[in-house]
């Protein structure tokens, strides 16, 4: 490889397009940015050498090549894209309905969608944006984002450091404004510089040759915004260690302790209360807007809850000692936050059967009188009750949530949850040898042989709510925060902000002016416009709209 | 001599770019390798096959067997059978019943059931061990901290521990009479072969 030296002395490295110090187009080099087809100047990156189009010589090399270009990363990214768009055809598996027939993927897809659903299961798009591949296509997204940025900024920022005030001729009758003045006297010249100066343009003088700069720093503002993309990479890697990201969710019934689940037995949780609390339907603002709701319209979703902490936490399972740690409300969007975990309000169920009172009466009785009453919590029923009459009520079997079951053809319970709490109840009695057996539950009241003595009636119960609760311990969150913050600051630097340069060229008696942004065209040309008021400077002429076979393209830097 | 040195520098810049290419390439290769790795994983947090089974201490609330509570680790030098269950759980109670008829055979060939209720309610458990006869230990896991400890998805899940306490088989749903069978012969201790 070879060093270019330029006319101008400047000694360049190879693949350099335009003269680092003078801007001279460098002859063999003008087809990389395409110089040769057009009449203006591509100013990409300065034109200055991108190293990955010059070296290619190891392996190392070859992969920085492949990944530097952004045709490349556009191609990566519209890929990325059709994937995700894939993804969002059929519900992924972790959305799969809790009251699916079958949870398993293998057969739900299949059965709920068809052949169309089986073949996405066969290709695993079911669990798409956590497949390996998927996430390999997001690494190579993020890879060929460092290396294109990597690649751009070091040259970009050599050529900036480097660019003289002494331009070469060509460099400025190939920029898109430029114009010739002749006989323009010492007066106007100064006059000149003083303007650049009170326009707050940044003025470089070499032999009356002048470069008057202003916002080069708009140019890193891609880079700063790369920055932030890496860094919220970064924090969504971090996010895949368990110690520092945790999700979780815990069911808690009113007046129940238990284990908080990922915090590995050591915290638990009890619910004293859960609120819900509704807008007032005779309130004139409300009125309508809760009709249209169905007459219902919830103000706010709490839980009041105290925290404890396992103090012996040596074996799992054994009585715990705890210690209470917090005791408050989480409402919705204001979780409860302890020893870096937070508890958010995410769920309810309401009306639970906490408890429920029977009375027992004789089955003869027209009034239903009670001889005894007595209450069964449901959280932890007692299966005996005995009186002092001499009769003794048992649970013989309990069922919290009953239905009939066909298969079995007798009653089971469907879940652990008193939804539809049924008993069998034995009644013993001083006169009877063998007990009565009749069967309670929430509209039944069943006498299984028609002969029995006495009945049960259910006279009261009581009901309590269970809340549901997401447990989050999120350590990443700043680092997203900083990314978020530095990718914005990037976008303000390159967006608000535009990399001016004018340039003024002596030529003999005259002068040849042109100028350069990056955008916002018409803010500069307001700037110059100012700058040669009340002289002899002829205005810049854009020859982007005047050269009629000038197709060339308006090119951002990123 | 001073082309020399030209290229001498040369030589060095380039060795430097090479480097710093090779630097860069390893972090992010590193980077994407830790994702799919921790990525992979995720979705067995839960103790699997080779795991050693962490250790837990439950109330046993079966009146037909003589243990009050059970400490896994107490069970070394056994093959365990541990089982999560609950009595509302059809597939659960479909291999009850072949638990029961291998238990006295095996319980002397050095393997013990332990059996993890999942209820909410410690009445419903009594019925259901009373339903079948049930001898093998239950344990009641009323504050749901050896769930959340392995981490127990859809129930039954049965996992098979051999004499060092070493997970040597995970099995999600139920279990037929002959793989039961299947599995005890592979935990069952050297000694009492």
């Amino acid at each position: 490889m070879n060093k270019i030296k330029c006319e101008c002395g400047h000694v360049n490295p190879e693949g350099t397009v335009l003269c680092e110090a003078c801007g001279k187009p460098i002859e063999e080099n003008q087809h990389i940015d395409g110089n040769n087809q057009k009449r203006l100047l591509n100013m990409r990156y300065e034109g200055s050498s991108r190293r990955s189009l010059t070296y290619n010589k190891s392996i190392i090399d070859k992969i920085w090549r492949f990944f530097s270009s952004v045709k490349v990363g556009v191609w990566l990214i519209v890929i990325a894209l059709v994937a995700s768009t894939l993804g969002t055809i059929f519900p992924q598996a972790i959305y799969i309905p809790e009251n699916a027939a079958s949870r398993d993927p293998a057969i739900y897809y299949e059965d709920q969608f068809g052949i169309f659903g089986k073949v996405y299961y066969q290709l695993g798009l079911y669990d798409l944006y956590s497949s390996w591949w998927y996430m390999i296509l997001i690494a190579l997204i993020g890879i060929s984002l460092v290396i294109c940025s990597i690649d751009r900024f070091v040259p970009l920022r050599r050529a900036l450091k480097m660019q003289k005030p002494k331009r070469h001729e060509t460099f400025l009758n190939r920029q898109r404004l430029y114009s010739v003045s002749t006989n323009i006297s010492h007066e106007d010249r100064h006059h000149l510089k003083k303007m650049l100066k009170k326009l707050r343009y940044r003025v470089r003088n070499e032999d009356g040759h002048i470069l008057a700069e202003k916002g080069r720093f708009s140019r890193w503002g891609p880079y700063v915004n790369h920055i932030g993309l890496i860094i919220i990479l970064i924090a969504s890697i971090f996010r895949m260690s368990p110690f520092l990201y945790m999700e979780d969710y815990v069911w808690t019934r009113e007046g129940e302790q238990k284990v908080i689940p990922g915090t590995s037995g050591e915290y638990y949780i009890e619910n004293k209360e859960f609120i819900i609390e509704m807008y007032d339907e005779d309130d004139e603002r409300f009125k309508d807007a809760i009709a249209r709701m169905g007459g219902r319209a919830e103000k706010n979703f709490q839980s009041n809850v105290v925290v404890y902490k396992n103090t012996d936490v040596s074996v799992p399972g054994a009585e715990p000692k705890l210690e209470k740690v917090k005791e408050g409300q989480i409402e919705l969007n204001h979780p409860l936050k302890f020893d870096g975990y937070a508890l958010y309000q995410s769920g309810f169920q309401e009306n639970e059967f906490s408890n429920m009172s029977f009375k027992l009466y004789e089955t003869n009785d027209p009034d239903q009188k009670a001889i005894e009453n007595f209450t069964v919590d449901l959280a932890s029923p007692e299966t005996e009750y005995k009186f002092d009459n001499g009769l003794r009520v048992v649970i013989d079997k309990y069922y919290p949530n009953y239905y009939l079951d066909e298969d079995y053809g007798e009653p089971r319970s469907e879940s652990n949850d008193p939804w539809n709490p049924a008993f069998v109840f034995k009644v013993y009695s001083p006169d009877n040898e063998s007990p009565e057996i009749s069967f309670a539950g929430i509209g039944r009241n069943i006498d299984p042989t028609g002969e029995n003595q006495y009945k049960l009636g259910i006279t009261d119960f009581e009901t309590h709510d269970v809340s549901g609760l997401s447990v989050r311990r999120d350590y990443t969150l700043p680092l997203f925060g900083l990314g978020a913050l530095i990718f914005m600051v990037g976008v303000v630097q390159g967006m608000y902000w535009q990399h001016r340069r004018i340039w003024v060229h002596p030529k003999g008696e005259g002068i040849l002016l042109a100028a350069h942004t990056n955008k916002n065209w018409f803010g500069i040309k307001k700037d110059i416009e100012r700058m040669i008021a009340g002289t002899n400077l002829q205005m810049v002429v854009d020859q982007q709209t005047t050269k009629k076979n000038n197709e060339i393209k308006e090119d951002n830097d990123e | 001599m001073r082309l020399d040195n030209a290229n001498e520098s040369k030589k060095n810049r380039k060795r430097n770019r090479l480097i710093f290419r090779l630097i860069v390439l390893t972090v992010l290769v590193a980077a994407v390798a830790y994702a799919l790795i921790m990525n992979a994983k995720k979705g067995n947090t839960i103790y699997g096959i080779g795991d050693q089974a962490p250790d837990f201490q439950l109330q046993q609330v079966n009146k037909n067997n003589e243990l009050e509570t059970i400490q896994l680790s107490d069970l070394e030098g056994k093959g365990v059978m541990l089982n999560f269950w609950a009595t509302w759980c059809k597939p659960c109670e479909a291999e009850m019943p072949y638990m029961e008829e291998l238990y006295p055979k095996y319980r002397d060939n050095g393997i013990e059931i332990v059996a993890v209720s999942l209820d909410s309610t410690e009445p419903v458990i009594h019925q259901f061990i009373e339903k079948y006869n049930l001898t093998f230990p239950i344990l009641y896991d009323n504050r749901k901290e050896v769930n959340d400890l392995y981490k127990i998805g859809p129930i039954p899940s049965t996992y098979f521990i051999d004499e060092k306490g070493e997970i040597v088989e995970k099995v999600e749903g139920g279990l037929t009479l002959d793989r039961l069978e299947g599995y005890f012969k592979k935990i069952q201790p050297e000694t009492d072969k």
